[in-house]
């Protein structure tokens, strides 16, 4: 055991603070509104080679691990920065270890955004896919089959965005628009996507958990100032028990987050250990999204109330935070089908 | 980073079950549970004179040359077969702080003497108007030649009735602020003016109620400093809140719910498991349930890198006990109307194991800090909000 982590990653972590403390500052984010896409800042981001990194070398990446990106990804969700980085990621990562080298052609320097769809198609369409409206590549199942569909590069955003509670770049994709390629089928195009959608749960439950503790930050300090009844509010009891409570959650968020990014770098069906009664990492990365979910939400929920009248109002940041922290998850559907899911994943039938 | 929680005394468990297997009376653990009174002094006197108790204790103490990681897998698979050690766990806890603050006399008398097993040491902070506020305590004593007067009453003096002697919060001086005039000592327990009266709790537990009229000690029964008790309650406490083992030992209760649900089915036939809220629930438990083992090990990895896991033992345990508590009462919803079923009725789903867990979890929240202290205690030093609590 040793939760600390290693010089290089200590160094992608600090590198990423500040590449997302001076890209994405809250004026860009406000600026991006309401689509929720800064072009800059997503070429600026592919500069900085965090799009590829995670795809093996020979697919043009740098073989990094899970929890590196996992430490991106926190830093991405500190500054709500507006690009889509969990989706992009997870599309990436599914081409290359789909073989699917053309297609990754032109994504690793940002100039083709891939995403992928959360839902199979319905109605000769993709329903509300994440990035959809600016993304040129979509992977999508369909139960059956696992296939790409590409659009011609051309002005973001493709299609009229729809505008929603989390400004994000959502938009349906109909099935033919862009050039069709088959990745795979059958129980090989099941792993696959199913990994895709590990990835992705994985990288939202860090970018919520960098969210929540950004949300943490704006409520404290905003107890600390905020005086009534002579005192500041972060002096009433009501107030420091909830704090502690969003805490101490956020703590093992962030832990579960950490451990279900190593359970994915280390898994290998020969060495599990059914003895210690350690989750295997599907199940973690279920676990890490459902928790990131929950105690973002509720940390932007209370720090926004502790907010007062000013919580309400477009001025303060609070609300930008609160917003996401609703909307991000909810990308996948009701988090209440994610919770029947992982049942059956962490009591498995004997 | 490494999430292997490798379990250390892998190679030890084999042995500790043999050992359990040979020794360990069947009918211990249900006297225990019956009496709830969670210490055996069969096993105690066993365990001592094979020198188990002494293992890894430094050897002019008392210490044994016996193998401390057998020890401690001993200890465990005792835990695993239903039985409790609170006597040897108490008594551990004041050793190593006499250890830390005793004179060499005392760690001569007092050590030697428990890991012999003759020793049983019992805690006496807590008092009728004092719980988490430990320094509150009124229990005087009062200085008398080489002798100290003791009079006052504790509460949840667990094990009391068992023990040989009670380790003591005293309030020694009320001229200063409260935190000042605190003396501990260790007080034999078969002496005049003692008197032991039997508590019950709802999960079962006999606890006991202390008084002490004119109870005469000498000073060399004083542990640390005279008014200098509030730093030995520093180091004791310490002691206190660094945890126990997360090892599993067969299923957990919530997978033997799920279990139980998989082939239990409603009165319109459905089965239980396929209920989308029962699902929900367990799910949510699994998580709670690895949020808190991932906290309770960032504590032990704190605690093995040389640092007083304080901030966070405190945010582990208060996690762990609310979380418990949650898991208790589903897990009794999920079981539906028989679930309310003790042991004794012959027929509880899962042998009353749920509500005996209910039971038994209440105190949780309240014992070891209660969650509200462990709320200050995160807010205060974590979050750097201002103290609520008066200082004295």
């Amino acid at each position: 055991m040793d939760l600390s982590l290693s010089e290089d990653q200590l160094a992608v972590q600090a590198a990423f603070a500040e590449f997302f403390d001076k890209e994405a500052t809250v004026e860009r984010v406000r600026a991006a509104e309401p689509l929720g896409f800064d072009p800059d800042l997503w070429a600026r981001l592919a500069g900085t080679g965090a799009i590829a990194m995670g795809w093996p070398e020979d697919a043009g990446g740098d073989g990094a691990s899970h929890l590196d990106l996992v430490l991106v990804a926190e830093q991405y969700g500190r500054r709500i920065a507006p690009v889509p980085f969990p989706e992009s990621v997870a599309a990436g990562c599914l081409l290359a270890r789909a073989g699917a080298t053309g297609l990754l052609e032109n994504i690793a320097d940002g100039r083709t955004l891939p995403t992928i769809a959360l839902s199979p198609p319905a109605g000769g369409k993709l329903r509300l896919v994440p990035a959809g409206a600016v993304a040129e590549l979509v992977v999508a199942f369909d139960g059956e089959n696992l296939f790409a569909l590409r659009r011609p590069p051309g002005q973001r955003p493709h299609v009229p965005p729809s505008p929603n509670l989390g400004s994000s770049p959502l938009a349906d994709w109909p099935l033919d628009d862009g050039e069709r390629t088959e990745l795979a089928s059958g129980p090989r195009a099941v792993q696959l996507y199913a990994d895709a959608v590990a990835d992705w749960k994985l990288l939202t439950a860090a970018a919520l958990g960098g969210l929540r503790a950004t949300a943490l930050e704006l409520g404290v300090s905003y107890v600390k100032a905020r005086k009534a009844f002579g005192v500041i509010i972060g002096s009433f009891q009501a107030v420091q028990h909830r704090l502690a409570d969003l805490v101490v959650a956020g703590d093992g968020a962030q832990l579960l987050t950490y451990e279900a990014a190593w359970a994915r770098d280390t898994a290998h069906p020969d060495t599990a250990q059914p003895d210690t009664g350690q989750p295997d990492a599907a199940a973690l990365a279920s676990m890490a999204f459902l928790f990131n979910a929950d105690c973002a939400f509720r940390t932007a929920r209370e720090c926004l109330q502790f907010h007062g009248g000013y919580g309400v109002t477009l001025e303060y940041d609070i609300q930008l935070y609160f917003r996401r922290a609703k909307a991000w998850p909810l990308a996948l559907g009701d988090p209440r089908r994610e919770y029947q899911r992982l049942a059956d994943l962490a009591y498995p039938e004997e | 980073m490494d999430f292997k929680d490798v379990d250390k005394l892998a190679e030890y468990r084999q042995q500790a079950r043999e050992w359990v297997e040979r020794h360990v009376e069947e009918d211990w653990a249900e006297q225990q549970r019956v009496s709830g009174s969670y210490h055996t002094p069969e096993l105690h006197a066993l365990l001592a004179e094979q020198g188990w108790l002494g293992a890894g204790w430094p050897a002019e103490y008392g210490g044994t040359d016996n193998d401390p990681d057998l020890a401690a897998a001993l200890f465990e698979e005792i835990d695993t077969a239903g039985l409790h050690l609170d006597g040897w766990i108490t008594t551990t806890m004041i050793c190593r702080t006499i250890l830390h603050a005793g004179t060499e006399e005392q760690k001569r008398a007092i050590v030697g003497g428990a890991l012999r097993g003759k020793v049983l040491i019992v805690l006496g902070y807590t008092e009728p108007d004092s719980g988490s506020d430990v320094a509150a305590a009124k229990t005087r004593a009062e200085r008398d030649g080489q002798e100290w007067l003791i009079n006052g009453q504790k509460m949840f003096t667990s094990t009391a009735h068992m023990a040989t002697h009670v380790f003591m919060l005293t309030r020694s001086n009320t001229e200063v602020p409260k935190h000042k005039g605190l003396t501990t000592f260790l007080v034999p327990l078969d002496g005049p003016g003692v008197e032991i009266r039997a508590i019950h709790t709802l999960g079962g537990q006999r606890t006991n109620g202390t008084f002490y009229s004119d109870v005469r000690v000498p000073d060399s029964a004083r542990i640390g400093p005279v008014d200098g008790g509030w730093g030995v309650m520093h180091v004791a406490l310490v002691f206190e809140r660094s945890g126990a083992s997360g090892r599993r030992s067969g299923p957990t209760l919530a997978e033997r719910v799920a279990h139980w649900a998989r082939q239990a089915r409603r009165d319109d036939g459905t089965r239980v498991y396929d209920d989308p809220t029962v699902k929900e629930r367990l799910a949510r438990i699994a998580i709670e349930a690895e949020v808190s083992r991932l906290l309770g090990m960032r504590t032990a990895w704190v605690a093995a890198s040389g640092a007083l896991p304080g901030t966070e033992g405190s945010a582990a345990k208060l996690f762990s006990a609310e979380s418990a508590q949650r898991q208790h009462w589903d897990l009794l919803d999920i079981l539906g109307a028989e679930a309310v079923l003790r042991r004794e009725a012959g027929d509880a789903p899962l042998d009353a194991a749920v509500d005996e867990a209910f039971r038994r979890g209440v105190v949780g929240t309240i014992y070891g800090g209660s969650t509200e202290i462990m709320r200050e205690i995160v807010a205060e030093r974590v979050l750097g909000l201002p103290r609520v609590r008066a200082r004295s």
